[in-house]
């Protein structure tokens, strides 16, 4: 079965590195994933769009993703700037980054507070809170995508040394605490 | 073979890399540089012993490679759009030179109104200088493709330039996973350039493409032609033995996709024809008797393929990305040609510009086109027609 995420995220967030991470864990569980980043010219503190395909097998289309089961929002200021109905579509599941959970009407709502995990572990780059790994693990576990070993397997092929550490320890405390 | 995600521009790095390349020219462009880069780091890196050549132009970039292919070097550089067009001079020069040089193409619309996402017309705009040109539907397919151009531009039989176009952004940065084949694998398929009969070095100079008699220009044009239709045998050679080493299931010049007992036939190239062959399964599960043809290269034509599907069909729909201002789309007129009027043809020009073409767009494109022809209303040659759903008509 084909299904299909839209992550919101800001320029320099990371949600396109996120969309990958996950591909690559599915990927390691030897299924097909596409990571897709929005195709435009991308600035930082930007309203970023970023997909994620997940199939069970080669997935053929390269077109867009036009109605996404969920969608994963790395800020939830982003939802005060976007007009929610067009973009979350009704009975839609939405995964926040928030300490607080939003409440979204028509739709299954979780979150974590992924800027508290960042800034907990020293997980920030040029002032930014890095939030990606932890929204990769979070968003895993909500959409039942991959495993929480797949996550940190993943996180290898993208960090090195003490990142990769704090990495997988972000997304290890993000899988505990998304609700 | 393990399996890596990767974007569709580090898949064409990773092939450059494992190819053994050894001299890259480099000028940036959207979507495309991010190739340039990632083999930028290589070389940096130590992982690939190449000599990294940054230019001032695409017309420059194609010169250099031009210069260090003449000199037995294995070269490679990449471009889009504008920077295609800005190598055409060039391309001729390669080309009738015999000189094996591969390029990455990142399609890309051409403007104006400025724009960075992908159609056809770029690459295919430049179809008739003497170039090999394929175009990947996939990001594996990308590196695969790389990987294959050496072995086909480089073989005696075939001396030629070779373009790998890929989609910019659906393949160029989007990640999927690649089988990818250990690098001592690839070096043995794929073994270092043969070395040229002359050597264009310091040293030892003389004139390449000197002024010479007219008969010396048609002959060198004749022996291009001649080198193109040898490349079709090689293209098919070199890509089945590469599927067997490396367990691919697509070779050869074309893609066929649910051709069996097809009564209809989709023809099209490129990233979209995933989009295709899903709107082909919709399709058939409806009862609709339609294959589809994915064409891996559009220089050389496969002519031979296409009639010979095309004889047991009763209509054929062509989907371009690109257009002949004046006539029709790029690849229906080719089409149209090769078939000589045994079948029906029609063609529809879609997705320009990057406009997004979905699985259910070409549910409806190739459902309208059948149900034309059953009601009678396709003539018996060809027309072309737009689709632009966004546009409301009458």
């Amino acid at each position: 079965m084909l299904r299909e995420l839209l992550i919101l995220s800001r320029g320099g967030q990371g949600g396109v590195t996120a969309s990958r991470i996950l591909a690559s864990a599915v990927a390691l569980e030897g299924r097909w994933a596409q990571a897709i980043p929005e195709f435009g010219a991308e600035r930082r503190g930007a309203i970023v769009r970023s997909y994620l395909r997940i199939s069970d097998r080669r997935i053929l289309r390269h077109s867009s993703v036009r109605r996404p089961e969920g969608v994963v929002v790395f800020s939830s200021r982003i939802l005060e700037l976007i007009d929610v109905d067009k973009v979350i579509p009704v009975d839609s599941t939405v995964l926040v980054n928030s300490p607080v959970k939003p409440k979204l009407e028509g739709r299954v709502v979780y979150s974590v507070d992924a800027t508290g995990i960042a800034l907990k572990l020293g997980l920030v780059i040029a002032g930014w809170p890095v939030v990606n790994t932890a929204m990769a693990s979070a968003t895993a576990k909500v959409f039942g995508i991959a495993s929480l070993d797949s996550i940190v397997r993943a996180l290898g092929e993208y960090f090195r040394g003490k990142l990769l550490d704090v990495n997988v320890e972000a997304a290890r405390i993000a899988w505990g605490e998304v609700a | 073979m393990r399996v890596k995600v990767l974007m569709g521009n580090t898949a064409v790095a990773e092939a450059v890399r494992m190819a053994g390349v050894e001299v890259i020219s480099a000028y940036p462009i959207t979507p495309q540089t991010i190739i340039v880069e990632r083999i930028a780091e290589m070389v940096e890196r130590g992982e690939l012993k190449a000599r990294y050549v940054r230019v001032e132009s695409e017309h420059s970039a194609l010169a250099v490679v031009y210069g260090a292919s003449a000199s037995g070097a294995r070269v490679f550089t990449a471009t889009s759009s504008h920077g295609l067009l800005y190598m055409y001079e060039m391309l001729w020069w390669v080309a009738n030179s015999r000189l094996p040089v591969v390029m990455a193409v990142v399609t890309r619309a051409i403007g104006p109104p400025w724009n960075i996402h992908s159609d056809h017309q770029d690459a295919l705009t430049v179809r008739d200088a003497g170039w090999i040109i394929g175009f990947a539907s996939s990001v594996e397919e990308a590196f695969d493709m790389t990987l294959q151009a050496y072995r086909v531009g480089e073989d005696r039989r075939v001396l030629l330039p070779v373009m790998v176009a890929l989609d910019g952004f659906t393949l160029s940065h989007t990640c999927e996973p690649v089988r990818l084949p250990e690098e001592s694998e690839v070096r043995g398929w794929l073994p270092p350039r043969e070395p040229l009969p002359f050597k264009l070095e310091p040293g030892s100079y003389f004139a390449v493409g000197n002024l010479g008699p007219d008969e010396v220009t048609m002959e060198l044009r004749w022996y291009i032609w001649r080198a193109m239709e040898r490349a079709k045998h090689v293209i098919r050679e070199v890509s089945a033995d590469y599927a067997r080493r490396f367990d691919r299931s697509v070779h050869g010049l074309i893609e066929g996709f649910r051709v069996e007992d097809a009564k209809y036939l989709v023809v099209l190239a490129g990233a979209w024809s995933g989009d295709a062959m899903e709107a082909v399964d919709m399709l058939r599960d409806e009862g609709y008797p339609v294959g589809l043809v994915r064409l891996r290269y559009v220089r050389p034509f496969p002519v031979e393929e296409l009639r010979e599907l095309a004889s047991s069909v009763r209509a054929v729909l062509v989907v371009d990305r690109a257009v002949s201002m004046g006539h029709m789309g790029v690849i229906a007129g080719d089409l149209v040609s090769a078939v000589r009027g045994k079948v029906t043809v029609k063609n529809v020009i879609a997705g320009l510009g990057g406009v997004d073409v979905s699985p259910d767009d070409f549910k409806t494109m190739i459902k309208g086109f059948i149900e034309e022809y059953e009601s009678g209303a396709l003539d018996s040659w060809f027309y072309t027609e737009w689709y632009m759903p966004w546009v409301r008509r009458g």
